[in-house]
C-alpha cells in the first residue's frame, strides 16, 4: 500500500519491471522490495529447506529472505537482495527456489515432513548403504540444494577495480557518518564518505525526528550537500565497504551500473581499494526480529523496517499492523503508522511495566507465541495475563533489539565485547588499529549520541594523523532512545526461525547443543546458522542466545562466531575484474610478430610471448610437413628466426667479471673481449637455475642471455647476489630484453647472406665460432655473436627494437633467395634436440650439473653460488637419473614426452621406474624420432634397450639409450 | 600490508616479492657442504612474533629490502635496504 505525502527515496517519475513474468508499476527510486509491497505483493521467494513462503523482513542489505533472480539470459545474477535492487524500466527479476510457480512450490511438501529434517538431517540420514551415496543421494541433493540458480555461462556484465586513497575514511552515511565526514573536511583532511544506500542518512531517512528543528531526511540532505561543497570529500553512494585488511586497506564494492538500464560504457560494479590513514566506523546497527513460533510468515517484518519503508518510499506492508517489541524505540512504528492513517491493531510488549506512546492498544506482558496464513500473515496468536487471544493482521512488525555492525571491526581477528546492561555485542577497544567506530555501531542509541559520537571519532582521527580538530557545533536532536530489554525467542509449539534464510530454528540449537555441539563454532556448522548469504546478520547473535541459554553459559562464555570478510557478498567477476582472459595474461609480441602472422604461422605462447609454431608454405597441410622442410632449410642452406624473447641483461662494471664468476659455475674474467661463452647457473641448493650465453663487449660491460622462460627469475637473482651477497662488487645491471631486435641466422649459408647486410663484411678471421661484436647493419648500429643453438654454422644478429621489423623481412627475404627461409619453434626444437641441447624441459629444476653431464663447468677455482650444496651427499651417486638420448628402436615409432623409461620385461609400476623422457620430435636428419631424457645411471647405459611407457596414452615403444648428441658430434659443423 | 621502501617511501604488498628470512643474508663463507651450509639453506625458524624476512621491490626500485615486521600483528616496523651496512 501506497501512502501519500510520504518518500524520502522516491520521485514521481513512474518504472516498470517484471516479477515473474508480471509487470509491477513502480515509482523512480523504488526498490524491487518497496515496490512489490506497493503493490501489495508479499510473497517473494521460498525458504531454502522447508520451501517455506517468505517475504521481505528488512529494509536492508541484511536481508535473509527476499533474494531475487535479476537479468535474463546470460546475464542473469542470483541471490540480489531485493531491498538493495532499485528498480528502473525494463528491469527483469523471478523469485527463487522453487518448483513450478512461486504460489504453488513442489518442493513445499519438505515442510510437511520437517519433523525429520531437523539440525544433523543429512548427517544422520544418508549414512547407508554406502554406494548410495554417489549415486543416489548426493545427486538427489544438489538437485535440491542451492538458493538461486547459475548461468553456467560467463557473465556478459564487465566489472572494473579501482584504487582510492584519503585521511579518513567514513564508513556509513547516517548521523554519526555524516558528522565525521563534516568535522573531518572542515579540518582540512580528504575524505571518502562510503554509504550503502544510493543517499547518505542511514536512518534519518526513514525516521519522524527532528534536527536543528528541522526534519532529520533534510538535515542529511543539507550536510551532504556541505560535504560536497568543502571539495575535500567523494561521497560514495551505493557503496559497500566490504571488508578491512591490514595497514587500513579496505575493499569496498560500488553498485554502479545495475541501478540503472545497462549502459555499455558503464562497468555492472567497481571493486575499490582504499586505502587510508585513519577510518571511521559508523555503519550503524542492525534490528533483530523475534524467535516465537511460526515468525516466518510473509507479513513479519522489521519494526524499524516498517518506518523505512514508510519514510523513504511511502509504502506501509499491510492494512492493519501489529507489533512486538520489548523495546521503546520499536514503539514508534505505531505512532508513525497511526500518523500516516494506518491502523494499529496492537502493540505486544511483554514488559509488564511498558507503557503506550499514544494512542494504541497496548498489550504489556504479552507474547506472540503463534501465526496463521496460507501464503502471508492473517492472523497472530498473543499469549498474555494466562490467556491467548488471536488478532487478525496482514503486518507484524519485530524488534527484539538492536545489534551494532562489529563486523569490520572483527575483520582482523578481534572479538567483540558483551555490554551486560545493553545487552549488546561492542567493538572491543583499538580492534582494528586505526578504524573508530561511531554512532549505532558503537552502541549510541539515540540520534544525539550519534552525531557527537561521530565529531569524537573524527576528532580522534584527526590528531591521530597530526591534523587539528576544530569541532563543529552539534546540532539540536532527539536524546532519549527509550528503555529497552533484551527479547530473544518465545516458548511455545512450533517451530521459531533464527536464521530465516537458512531455515534455522532454535530447536536445531538446542538440538545441537544436546548433541554436544556447544561450541558456537560448531553450533553453526551443524546447523548451518549464519551460513546462508546474509551471514545470518540479523540471527547469529540471538541464535549464541539460544545457545548459551541451553548449554546454561552466559553469552559472553558463548561467544560469537568469526566475522570474515566480505560484510555483503560480493560476486566473483567483480574480484576478479580485469583480469579474465587477456588481463589475466597479456600478450608479449616480438618486433617480427606482423611478418609471421602475415605469413599464417601458428603461434604459440612462451610464457606471455608468442612466437612462430611453424611458417606453413602453400600446399602444405600438416605441421611435421613444415617443420621437416624448415630443419633441412636450416641444415643445408640457411634459416631465420627470431631470437628476441630471451632474457638479454647488460652488465656493466670494473666487477662485472667477477661477479659473473660468481653467479656463473664456469669462468668469465678469462673470457676475451670480443668473445662469447657458455654459462650454467645454479640455485645455491646445488641444482641447475638456468643456462645462456654471455658475451664480453667490453672489459666492464657484458650481455648475459637467459632462457626465455626464467628471464625475470634471473634478473631478481642477479639483482639478490649483488645486494645482499657481494656489495664488495662494483657492478650494476640493467634488462634490455625489448631494447634489442635479435635474429638466429643458421645454417651453412649463414655468412653469406650476413655479408649482404653488414656495412663491414665478415669471414673466419675476423669472426670465428663464439665471436661477438658490434656491426654496421644497413647502416644501423647493431650487435653480432656468432653462436649455435641448432649445432650449424650460425649468427645472431641484434638491432635496436625499432628496426626489428624491417631487418626481419630482410633477413627472409634474403633467405628465400638462397633456397632457405623463415624457421618457427618446431624445427628450432628437432634442430636442438639433434644437437642434445637442453632447454628447461630438462632443467626443469630438479635436475644438477651432474644430471646433464655438465659436472666439469664446475670451476674448482673459485667460489660460485651453488658450489657447497653440488657437493652434497647423494647429488653425485652414478645411479642418478642422468640425460640420456632416446631413440626407437622401430624407426616408425614415435617417442612420447612425458613417458616412464622401464628396463625391458619389467613390471613398468613405481618401482621399477628407471626414467622419464623431457622431450621429443622427429629427426627428418636421422629419419627417426629422438628424445632426451633422465635415467638412472643413464650414461653407462648407452646401447641398451629400455622401454617407454606412457601409461595415460597407453602406449609402449621399445627404445635405444643413446648419447644426448644426435647429429654432427664432433661439432664440425659450428665451425663452417 | 604496505612496507615502508626507504627509496620509495610505503608501497603496497603486490609490488613485492617475498624470499624468506633474513637469514639467507649470512652465507657461509666456506665452500664446501658443513652443517652450517645446511642450517643455511633448510633450517628456518617459524617465530609467532618479530621476525625479518627478505622482500624483492620488483614492481618499483628494484631494491632488497630487510622488513622487520610481527607474524602476529602483521605489524611492518622497518625496512632497510640490504645494499647498505646495517646501521
Amino acid at each position: 500500500m501506497r501512502i501519500d505525502g510520504y518518500g524520502h527515496r522516491i520521485s514521481t517519475g513512474a518504472a516498470s519491471f517484471t516479477f515473474n513474468g508480471r509487470t509491477i508499476a513502480a515509482l523512480e527510486g523504488d526498490t524491487v522490495a518497496s515496490a512489490l509491497l506497493a503493490n501489495d505483493i508479499r510473497l517473494v521467494g521460498r525458504s531454502f529447506k522447508y520451501h517455506r513462503p517468505r517475504g521481505v523482513l528488512t529494509a536492508g542489505s541484511e536481508e535473509p529472505n527476499a533474494l531475487i533472480q535479476v537479468g535474463t539470459g546470460d546475464a542473469m545474477l542470483p541471490n540480489i537482495r531485493a531491498t538493495m535492487q532499485e528498480v528502473y524500466d525494463g528491469l527483469s527479476t523471478r523469485s527463487q527456489n522453487h518448483i513450478g510457480p512461486l504460489e504453488r512450490d513442489l518442493l513445499s511438501l519438505n515442510d510437511l515432513v520437517w519433523p525429520f529434517l531437523g539440525a544433523g538431517f543429512y548427517y544422520k540420514t544418508f549414512m547407508w548403504p554406502r554406494p548410495f551415496w554417489e549415486r543416489v543421494y548426493e545427486p538427489m541433493i544438489r538437485r535440491a540444494a542451492g538458493l538461486g540458480r547459475m548461468t553456467r555461462k560467463a557473465s556478459p556484465h564487465e566489472s572494473e577495480r579501482a584504487f582510492a586513497f584519503c585521511d579518513v575514511l567514513v564508513i556509513g552515511g547516517g548521523p554519526a557518518g555524516l558528522m565525521a565526514a563534516l568535522t573531518a573536511a572542515e579540518n582540512g583532511a580528504e575524505v571518502i564518505l562510503a554509504d550503502e544506500h544510493p543517499h547518505p542518512g542511514g536512518r534519518l531517512l526513514g525516521e519522524d525526528e527532528t534536527i536543528d528543528g528541522a526534519p532529520a531526511a533534510q538535515f542529511a540532505s543539507s550536510i551532504t550537500a556541505r560535504l560536497k561543497a568543502t571539495g575535500k570529500v567523494r561521497v560514495m553512494t551505493r557503496t559497500t565497504v566490504t571488508g578491512v585488511y591490514d595497514d587500513l586497506n579496505f575493499g569496498a564494492v560500488e553498485r554502479v551500473g545495475s541501478h540503472h538500464a545497462p549502459q555499455p560504457a558503464l562497468p555492472q560494479e567497481c571493486f575499490w581499494r582504499i586505502r587510508a590513514k585513519q577510518a571511521v566506523l559508523a555503519g550503524g546497527a542492525l534490528e533483530r526480529p523475534i524467535a516465537f513460533p511460526m515468525n516466518d510468515r510473509p507479513g513479519i517484518v522489521l519494526a524499524s523496517a516498517i518506518r523505512s519503508y514508510l519514510h523513504g518510499f511511502g509504502v506501509v506492508p499491510g492494512d492493519k499492523v501489529t507489533l512486538f517489541t520489548a523495546n521503546d524505540d520499536a514503539h514508534r512504528t505505531a505512532l508513525d503508522l497511526m500518523a500516516a492513517g494506518v491502523e494499529v491493531a496492537a502493540v505486544i510488549d511483554p514488559r509488564h511495566d511498558a507503557k503506550a506512546q499514544g494512542d494504541y492498544r497496548l498489550i504489556a506482558g504479552g507474547e506472540v507465541i503463534d501465526s496463521k496464513g496460507r501464503q502471508a500473515l492473517e492472523q497472530i496468536t498473543v499469549r498474555h495475563n494466562g490467556k491467548t487471544e488471536d488478532i487478525a493482521t496482514d503486518c507484524l512488525g519485530l524488534s527484539g533489539g538492536w545489534n551494532p555492525s562489529v563486523h569490520l571491526t572483527c575483520h582482523l581477528g578481534a572479538r567483540p565485547v558483551w555490554d551486560a546492561d545493553r545487552h549488546m555485542f561492542l567493538p572491543a577497544p583499538d580492534a582494528v588499529p586505526g578504524l573508530i567506530p561511531a554512532g549505532a555501531a558503537a552502541g549510541h542509541m539515540d540520534t544525539a549520541a550519534c552525531l557527537a559520537s561521530g565529531v569524537d571519532a573524527a576528532a580522534g582521527a584527526l590528531a591521530a594523523i597530526g591534523m587539528q580538530a576544530a569541532r563543529p557545533s552539534l546540532p539540536e536532536a532527539n536524546e532519549d532512545a527509550g528503555d529497552s530489554a533484551p527479547i530473544w525467542s518465545v516458548k511455545g509449539k512450533g517451530r521459531a526461525w533464527l536464521d530465516f534464510a537458512n531455515d534455522v530454528t532454535t530447536k536445531d540449537v538446542r538440538q545441537s547443543a544436546v548433541e554436544g555441539y556447544r561450541s558456537v563454532e560448531h553450533m553453526k556448522r551443524y546447523t548451518t546458522q549464519g551460513m546462508a548469504p546474509d551471514q545470518g546478520k540479523s540471527s547469529n547473535i540471538a541464535a549464541l542466545a539460544i545457545l548459551a541459554d541451553a548449554t546454561g553459559r552466559g553469552i559472553p562464555e558463548t561467544g560469537t562466531t568469526t566475522y570474515r570478510p566480505p560484510f555483503t557478498p560480493v560476486a566473483l567477476g567483480t574480484l576478479a575484474a580485469g583480469a579474465q582472459g587477456k588481463g589475466f595474461a597479456p600478450e608479449r609480441k616480438t618486433t617480427s610478430h606482423a611478418a609471421v602472422t602475415a605469413r599464417g604461422a601458428p603461434m604459440i605462447e612462451a610464457g606471455l610471448w608468442y612466437r612462430p609454431s611453424y611458417m606453413p608454405l602453400p600446399g602444405e597441410t600438416h605441421w611435421r610437413e613444415s617443420c621437416d622442410r624448415e630443419v633441412a632449410m636450416v641444415r643445408n642452406a640457411v634459416g631465420v628466426v627470431d631470437v628476441s624473447t630471451l632474457g638479454k641483461i647488460e652488465i656493466f662494471g670494473p666487477d662485472a667479471a667477477a661477479f659473473l664468476d660468481f653467479v656463473y659455475t664456469n669462468m668469465f674474467s678469462t673470457l676475451k673481449v670480443g668473445r662469447v661463452r657458455y654459462g650454467l647457473m645454479l640455485r645455491e641448493d646445488g641444482h641447475v637455475m638456468d643456462d645462456g650465453t654471455t658475451a664480453r663487449l667490453g672489459e666492464h660491460h657484458f650481455m648475459m642471455t637467459t632462457t626465455t622462460a626464467a628471464a625475470g627469475q634471473v634478473m631478481t637473482h642477479l639483482e639478490f647476489v649483488s645486494q645482499a651477497l657481494r656489495r664488495d662488487l662494483d657492478v650494476r645491471f640493467i634488462s634490455a630484453t625489448e631494447q634489442w631486435a635479435q635474429f638466429s641466422v643458421a645454417g651453412p649459408k649463414a655468412r653469406d647472406l650476413l655479408n649482404g647486410i653488414l656495412d663491414t663484411p665478415i669471414d673466419d678471421e675476423t669472426f670465428p665460432f663464439m665471436a661477438c661484436g658490434p656491426v654496421g647493419v644497413h647502416g644501423v648500429q647493431g650487435r653480432l655473436f656468432r653462436i649455435s643453438f641448432s649445432g650449424e654454422h650460425a649468427y645472431e644478429v641484434a638491432v635496436p627494437a625499432r628496426y626489428g621489423d624491417a631487418l626481419y623481412r630482410d633477413l627472409v627475404a634474403r633467405a628465400e633467395a638462397m633456397e632457405g627461409g623463415a624457421y618457427g619453434m618446431e624445427a628450432l626444437n628437432v634442430l636442438r634436440l639433434e644437437k642434445g641441447f637442453i632447454t628447461h624441459a630438462e632443467i626443469h629444476g630438479r635436475v644438477t650439473a651432474f644430471d646433464i653431464g655438465m659436472q666439469r663447468m664446475l670451476s674448482q677455482k673459485k667460489d660460485f653460488i651453488g658450489k657447497a650444496a653440488a657437493t652434497r651427499p647423494g647429488l653425485l651417486e652414478p645411479d642418478r637419473e642422468r640425460l640420456v638420448g632416446i631413440k626407437p628402436v622401430a624407426a616408425g615409432d614415435a617417442l612420447l614426452a612425458g613417458a616412464h623409461l622401464f628396463n625391458e620385461g619389467a613390471d613398468p609400476v613405481r618401482v621399477n621406474d628407471q626414467g622419464y623422457i623431457t622431450s621429443v620430435g622427429y629427426s627428418p636428419t636421422l629419419g627417426h624420432g629422438i628424445g632426451l631424457g633422465f635415467l638412472k645411471s643413464g650414461p653407462e647405459r648407452i646401447g641398451e634397450k629400455v622401454m617407454m611407457v606412457d601409461h595415460l596414452r597407453d602406449v609402449r615403444v621399445l627404445c635405444e639409450v643413446c648419447d644426448p648428441v644426435f647429429f654432427d658430434p664432433e661439432g664440425g659443423r659450428v665451425r663452417g | 600490508m604496505l612496507i615502508p621502501c626507504p627509496l620509495c617511501g610505503p608501497r603496497d604488498i603486490r609490488e613485492f616479492t617475498y624470499r624468506g628470512h633474513a637469514a639467507y643474508l649470512d652465507r657461509p663463507a666456506t665452500e664446501d657442504w658443513s652443517e652450517a651450509w645446511n642450517d643455511y639453506l633448510h633450517l628456518r625458524e617459524n617465530p609467532a612474533g618479530p621476525t625479518r624476512d627478505l622482500w624483492f621491490h620488483g614492481q618499483g626500485c628494484g631494491a632488497w629490502l630487510e622488513v622487520a615486521r610481527d607474524t602476529v600483528t602483521h605489524k611492518v616496523t622497518s625496512a632497510r635496504l640490504v645494499a647498505e651496512e646495517e646501521a
